[in-house]
């Protein structure tokens, strides 16, 4: 046990979720956009692909759930930070049955499973950002106080900070972490006034890496033994602009992974995984 | 001598007895305690007591015992007072193991709340610490954990885990351990933080936290703001309600003040001392100590007046001992019975303090601290996200921003020390008392038989501002000590304001100010202590925090000069620092003790306050619900653009050129506008210091760099009349501004916008008040026009000469002026102070009140 904040970024393991295909037609989206399916799940399979074999996590695939059409954007059911995994309430109705699976699946890698009972709470964990040293909480249209404060009373070790989200479906919809203490954040404003929000209310400083597009700035960080920094990000073909940012990381290992028709019903990268730091064999 | 006997209650549980004179001071017990634990690092522990309401508080080391306990129960408890960010920078290990101790009761108490896993990780620790390492046959700590009182469900886990997790800690000696105990300690978020309950401005119960970064907001356990050190430019406290005043940021030209709504004065008071202390401890650094030194102890209770963290490491640096040997708990605890969590267990669970006694075992810790147990009123307070982000700017930002701050006092007082003139500018301080102002409504004040010299005059507010204004001789290097005076006759208001401008003759000369004093300066004496008992009594007490370089007021003060039309260029310097201090005539000492007993006494008066006598003129409470702070306070914290009227920016440009020390002017300059209208009302404010920005001329001293707290406490007795008491302008114009209140400043100032204003709107609800410059002018305009608004603006201004050096000794003529607009919308009453002080070496000056007002861009904004 390397102690409290120790590590950020390592993960062994990783829960995804397959698409059903009611996905196309009912999960829920912000835009009118037609979702090909078959696309979809191609590019899911890529994602999945990276993270068992490029990055050799282990990877725990749940079964799609046709009445479930969002049920691939695993992130939101769950948030895991340790040893300890907050089960959410799903701000959207429709998916609040998503996290009974993801509640199994988490406890069979018996992690210290908390569960958000209080019927007047939502969150989604994609409104949740970890910096390593602290949460912030984005106060959505999916999560509100009394999640973020439940949220609070599962991981006590750390500051956990609301911060209002006006614009944008998730916090996590403009911004991410890219490194230790290296927020990648949006430039719309915002994105940016977002960031203004949680640097004045951390004890930490932040540096930050501003990309053009929004979306683009949701990527996936990693430390891994033997590839050190690791980040996900998007395409060249859907954010040029933004991975040339992104190529300024000379210290990372840069992985690309499309997201092109995920992101019609308002899926990023983050959205489709749960990643888990598991120490062996406990 | 009487003896009396002390029971200390150290961090491992047992108890420290030892005897102390009777009239012994807090410093002396404590290193009583220290010299028995062996503690060299002291500087970050402190005795708590429990105070009359079974609250705890420090005990301050700067005053006897006896006076702060007021009873006869001479029980005290050892704890940390600042937790070290950083512990593996403290120099011994027996340091770093009393501060373990704190921090395992601070868990098992939940007043440090962490995960399990955290929780069983430190008590893991604490394990190897207290009986190395594990033992395949686990005998001890079995025994140890099993008297354990975990929750039901979690005792078996929780001892598992803690065996598990001691294992691996195998061959670390306890030292090690320790250490490794803080390391994860220390990252756990609420570390070092002290909660104060409060409430928002919607009455909803928050928290606030006081730590070495700054101030934290909490609701339940959501931290929903954050004012870092930097970015606070003022606390200070009524009543009940304890403010901020926040720098502005980039985008915006406004400072705003934060209101937090606390359970009774003595919450307030307590939340504001912690902050002081905090700032001073944590934010200064050694070299900024000297400085800072005078200011803190300048008086009462006020101010921090140990050494910094900067300082205490470095006196760290240099012990010089082997590491004393001492033992370590677990042997003489472990019999006891462990209330608390594992960690505790172990070593304090014997220990008694309060916190024991709470729920150790709730999950919920933070619950149980939270906010529940306020109970206040109505909360003027908000914290709301939405000023987050006009914080972000910087410090040089604030630069640009010319806010110039300024401080209504309403009563007050001055004081002019009799007292013989010390040599050192600093020895006088510390001897000198705060200034205290007291407003007496019905004329009862007790003042202290410290104060030396408090004169209490019956004036109409237009006599006050008639007063006669005697030049002051460039000779005198005596403060003197204007008197307010309540018009017992007329309940109404009476203004008084007295000055004591220790002028040296340089600078007298140059002034060529007349000081207005108020005429009975004799009277004081007998009058103040008359009364004694005043029946409102406010005490505030700000703090003003200057992260600017002094050099930067010296800049700013030759601005001024020009300032009244000063060319864009100087803009730049825009941040002034204006220091005004009001001195009061109360011992430092008793300044301290008055607060509380003031603090008492106001609280039971409140109800009092609503009197009518809060007159509509006092404009300033825009906030209907607040009309008790209104009328009390009307001004008190207002910030008010300085404008400087022409006609005052000459004299003044001319002092202005010379280089002035912030030493001087805190001794120096003290202006007291006190508007009474029968109300009386002590409030002691401390001053406040503005950032003084860089600035421009760094030619000038820039002796202070950033942050210097400046505190003084200031007390303006509310009411509605001012009692201006500023000597620089010419005579006739003072006169003509008393008399005219708003009027007369107003035209002065006329071509520029001089009235600030407060903003109302924005401020509804909050007693926030913003000040702009942009709309200084356009207030000014309103005021002018005699807009049914009703604001109550007053700026001080007070230009610190050029001092040739920064030593404050030496220095002959510190010049000092400051302008006090008042205007009161509704009553269309301006007042318009303008002091000049000058500063004599040798004059003896007791600044119970010092303002310090920063201007940054005023001067352009005037010129806008």
């Amino acid at each position: 046990m390397a102690g409290l904040m120790a590590g950020f970024g390592h993960y062994t393991h990783a829960i995804v979720r397959g698409i059903p295909a009611s996905l196309a037609k009912e999960a829920l989206r912000s835009s009118q956009a037609e979702v090909d399916l078959t696309k979809a799940r191609t590019e899911h399979e890529a994602y999945v692909e990276v993270l068992r074999e490029r990055l050799g996590l282990e990877v725990v695939e749940l079964p799609a759930d046709e009445s479930l059409p969002d049920c691939v954007f695993v992130e939101d059911a769950a948030v895991v930070c340790g040893e300890t995994a907050l089960i959410t309430r799903p701000g959207a109705e429709s998916r609040r049955r998503e996290t009974e699976v993801m509640k199994e699946a988490l406890q069979n890698l018996h992690l210290n499973v908390v569960e958000m009972t209080d019927e007047n709470a939502t969150l989604d964990g994609g409104d949740v950002l970890f910096t390593g040293r602290e949460f912030f909480v984005g106060l959505s249209k999916r999560t509100n106080q009394r999640g973020a404060e439940i949220l609070a009373d599962a991981f006590k070790d750390y500051a956990v900070s609301t911060v209002p989200v006006l614009e944008g479906l998730h916090l996590k919809s403009f911004c991410s972490m890219g490194g230790p203490g290296l927020i990648i954040i949006g430039s719309s404003e915002p994105a940016q006034k977002a960031l203004k929000i949680m640097q004045q209310m951390s004890d930490h400083r932040y540096d930050k890496l501003t990309v053009p597009d929004d979306i683009a700035a949701n990527c996936i960080y990693m430390n891994l033994p033997n590839k050190g920094h690791v980040l996900l990000h998007c395409t060249t073909e859907e954010f040029p602009e933004s991975v040339k940012v992104f190529e300024k990381l000379k210290d990372h290992m840069l992985i690309p992974v499309s997201n092109l028709e995920k992101v019609k019903v308002d899926g990023a990268l983050t959205c489709c995984s749960v990643l888990i730091n598991k120490k062996t064999n406990i | 001598m009487k003896v009396v006997v002390c029971h200390v209650t150290l961090l491992d549980g047992t108890d420290f007895t030892c005897e102390v004179e009777k009239r012994a001071k807090g410093q002396y017990l404590f290193f009583k305690v220290c010299e028995h634990l062996n503690l060299l690092e002291k500087d970050y522990f402190g005795l708590t007591y429990k105070d009359n309401h079974d609250e705890k508080c420090w005990l301050d080391p700067t005053k006897e015992i006896k006076r702060q306990i007021r009873s006869n129960n001479w029980q005290f408890v050892f704890s940390v007072k600042f937790y070290p960010p950083d512990p593996s920078q403290l120099t011994e290990d027996i340091t770093r193991y009393l501060l373990c101790l704190q921090l395992r009761e601070d868990v098992a108490s939940g007043r440090l709340p962490c995960s399990f896993v955290t929780h069983a990780l430190l008590g893991s620790y604490t394990l190897q610490a207290e009986f190395g390492d594990h033992e395949p046959d686990p005998p001890r700590p079995v025994d140890f954990i099993s008297q354990l009182k975990l929750e039901s469900n979690q005792n078996k886990e929780m001892e598992e885990k803690i065996l598990e997790l001691h294992k691996s800690h195998r061959g670390m000696t306890p030292a090690q351990a320790d250490l490794q105990f803080l390391e994860n300690a220390k990252k756990l978020s609420m570390y070092g933080v002290d909660l104060h309950p409060a409430k928002d401005s919607e009455g909803v119960d928050i928290m606030l936290g006081v730590c070495a970064n700054g101030l934290l907001v909490y609701k339940d356990r959501l931290r929903i703001n954050r004012f870092a050190w930097p970015k606070i430019l003022k606390i200070s406290y009524k009543r009940n309600n304890f403010y901020i005043k926040i720098r502005p940021g980039e985008t915006e030209q406004f400072e705003s003040t934060v209101g937090f709504k606390l359970q009774n004065h003595r919450s307030a008071k307590k939340l504001w001392k912690v902050c002081v202390e905090n700032h001073s401890f944590f934010r200064l650094n050694a070299s900024e100590a000297p400085t800072k030194a005078r200011f803190l102890t300048l008086g009462s209770k006020f101010r921090y007046s140990g050494r910094t963290q900067a300082q205490t490491r470095l006196a760290s640096s240099l012990i010089d001992r082997p590491a004393p040997s001492f033992e370590r708990t677990s042997s003489k605890r472990i019999s006891r019975s462990l209330d608390g969590a594992p960690m505790i267990s172990i070593t304090e669970a014997g220990s008694e303090t309060a916190e024991n006694g709470r729920d150790p075992h709730l999950e919920l810790h933070s619950d149980s601290k939270s906010p529940l147990r306020v109970h206040g009123d109505n909360i003027y307070v908000r914290h709301s996200n939405l000023m987050l982000e006009d914080l972000d700017k910087t410090q040089d930002e604030v630069l640009k921003h010319q806010a110039s701050i300024s401080q209504l006092k309403r009563s007050f007082m001055e004081a002019p020390p009799p007292s013989p003139p010390q040599p050192n500018q600093w020895e006088k301080r510390l001897t000198s008392s705060p200034a205290t102002t007291i407003r007496v409504q019905q004329q009862q004040v007790s003042l202290e038989d410290e104060i030396a010299s408090v004169l209490l005059s019956r004036r109409s507010a237009a006599e006050c501002c008639s007063s006669t204004r005697p030049p002051c001789s460039a000779t005198e290097s005596t403060l003197e000590g204007a008197v307010t005076t309540c018009s017992a006759a007329a309940p109404t208001a009476v203004c008084t304001s007295s000055l004591s401008h220790p002028v040296s003759a340089l600078s007298a000369t140059e002034v060529s100010v007349p000081q207005t004093e108020a005429s009975p300066a004799d009277n004081p004496s007998s009058d103040t202590k008359e009364p004694a008992k005043t029946h409102e009594v406010e005490i505030e007490e700000t703090i003003v925090i200057q992260e600017v370089s002094r050099a930067a007021k010296s800049g700013a003060v030759t601005i001024t000069v020009d300032s009244p039309v000063i060319p864009p260029a100087e803009e730049e310097p825009q941040d002034q620092k204006e220091k005004v201090e009001e001195e009061a005539t109360a011992v430092e000492e008793v300044a301290p003790s008055k607060p509380e007993g003031a603090s008492s006494e106001s609280e039971s008066e409140e109800e009092a306050e609503y009197h009518a006598h809060v007159p509509a003129s006092i404009c300033q409470t825009k906030i209907p619900e607040e009309k008790e702070e209104e009328e009390e306070e009307e001004q008190i914290k207002k910030d008010e653009e300085q404008q400087v009227s022409a006609a005052v920016v000459p004299s003044i440009a001319v002092e202005v050129s010379q280089p002035t020390e912030e030493t001087n002017q805190e001794e120096e300059s003290i202006k007291e506008e006190t508007m009474v209208e029968r109300k009386d009302e002590k409030e002691e404010t401390n001053v406040e210091k503005t950032d003084e920005k860089e600035e421009k001329e760094s030619g000038r001293e820039t002796e202070e760099s950033t942050d210097d707290p400046m505190v003084t406490p200031e007390e303006s007795p509310d009411g509605l009349i001012h009692a201006e008491e500023t000597k620089m302008a010419d005579p006739t114009e003072e006169q003509e501004q008393p008399k005219m209140n708003g009027e007369a400043s107003l035209v002065e100032v006329d071509p520029r916008p001089q009235v600030i204003c407060c903003s109302e709107p924005p401020v509804v609800k909050t007693e926030m008040v913003t000040i702009s410059d942009t709309f200084a002018a356009q207030k000014t305009e309103i005021a002018t026009k005699e807009v049914p608004i009703v604001h109550t603006e007053t700026k001080t201004i007070t230009y610190e000469a050029a001092q040739l050096d920064g030593n404050g000794d030496g220095e002959p003529g510190v010049l000092m002026t400051a302008q006090t607009i008042t205007s009161e919308s509704l009553c269309t009453t301006t007042t318009t102070h303008i002091t000049k002080t000058l500063k004599g070496g040798l004059s003896e000056t007791r600044i119970e009140k010092r303002i310090v007002i920063t201007g940054d861009c005023d001067i352009d904004h005037d010129q806008n």
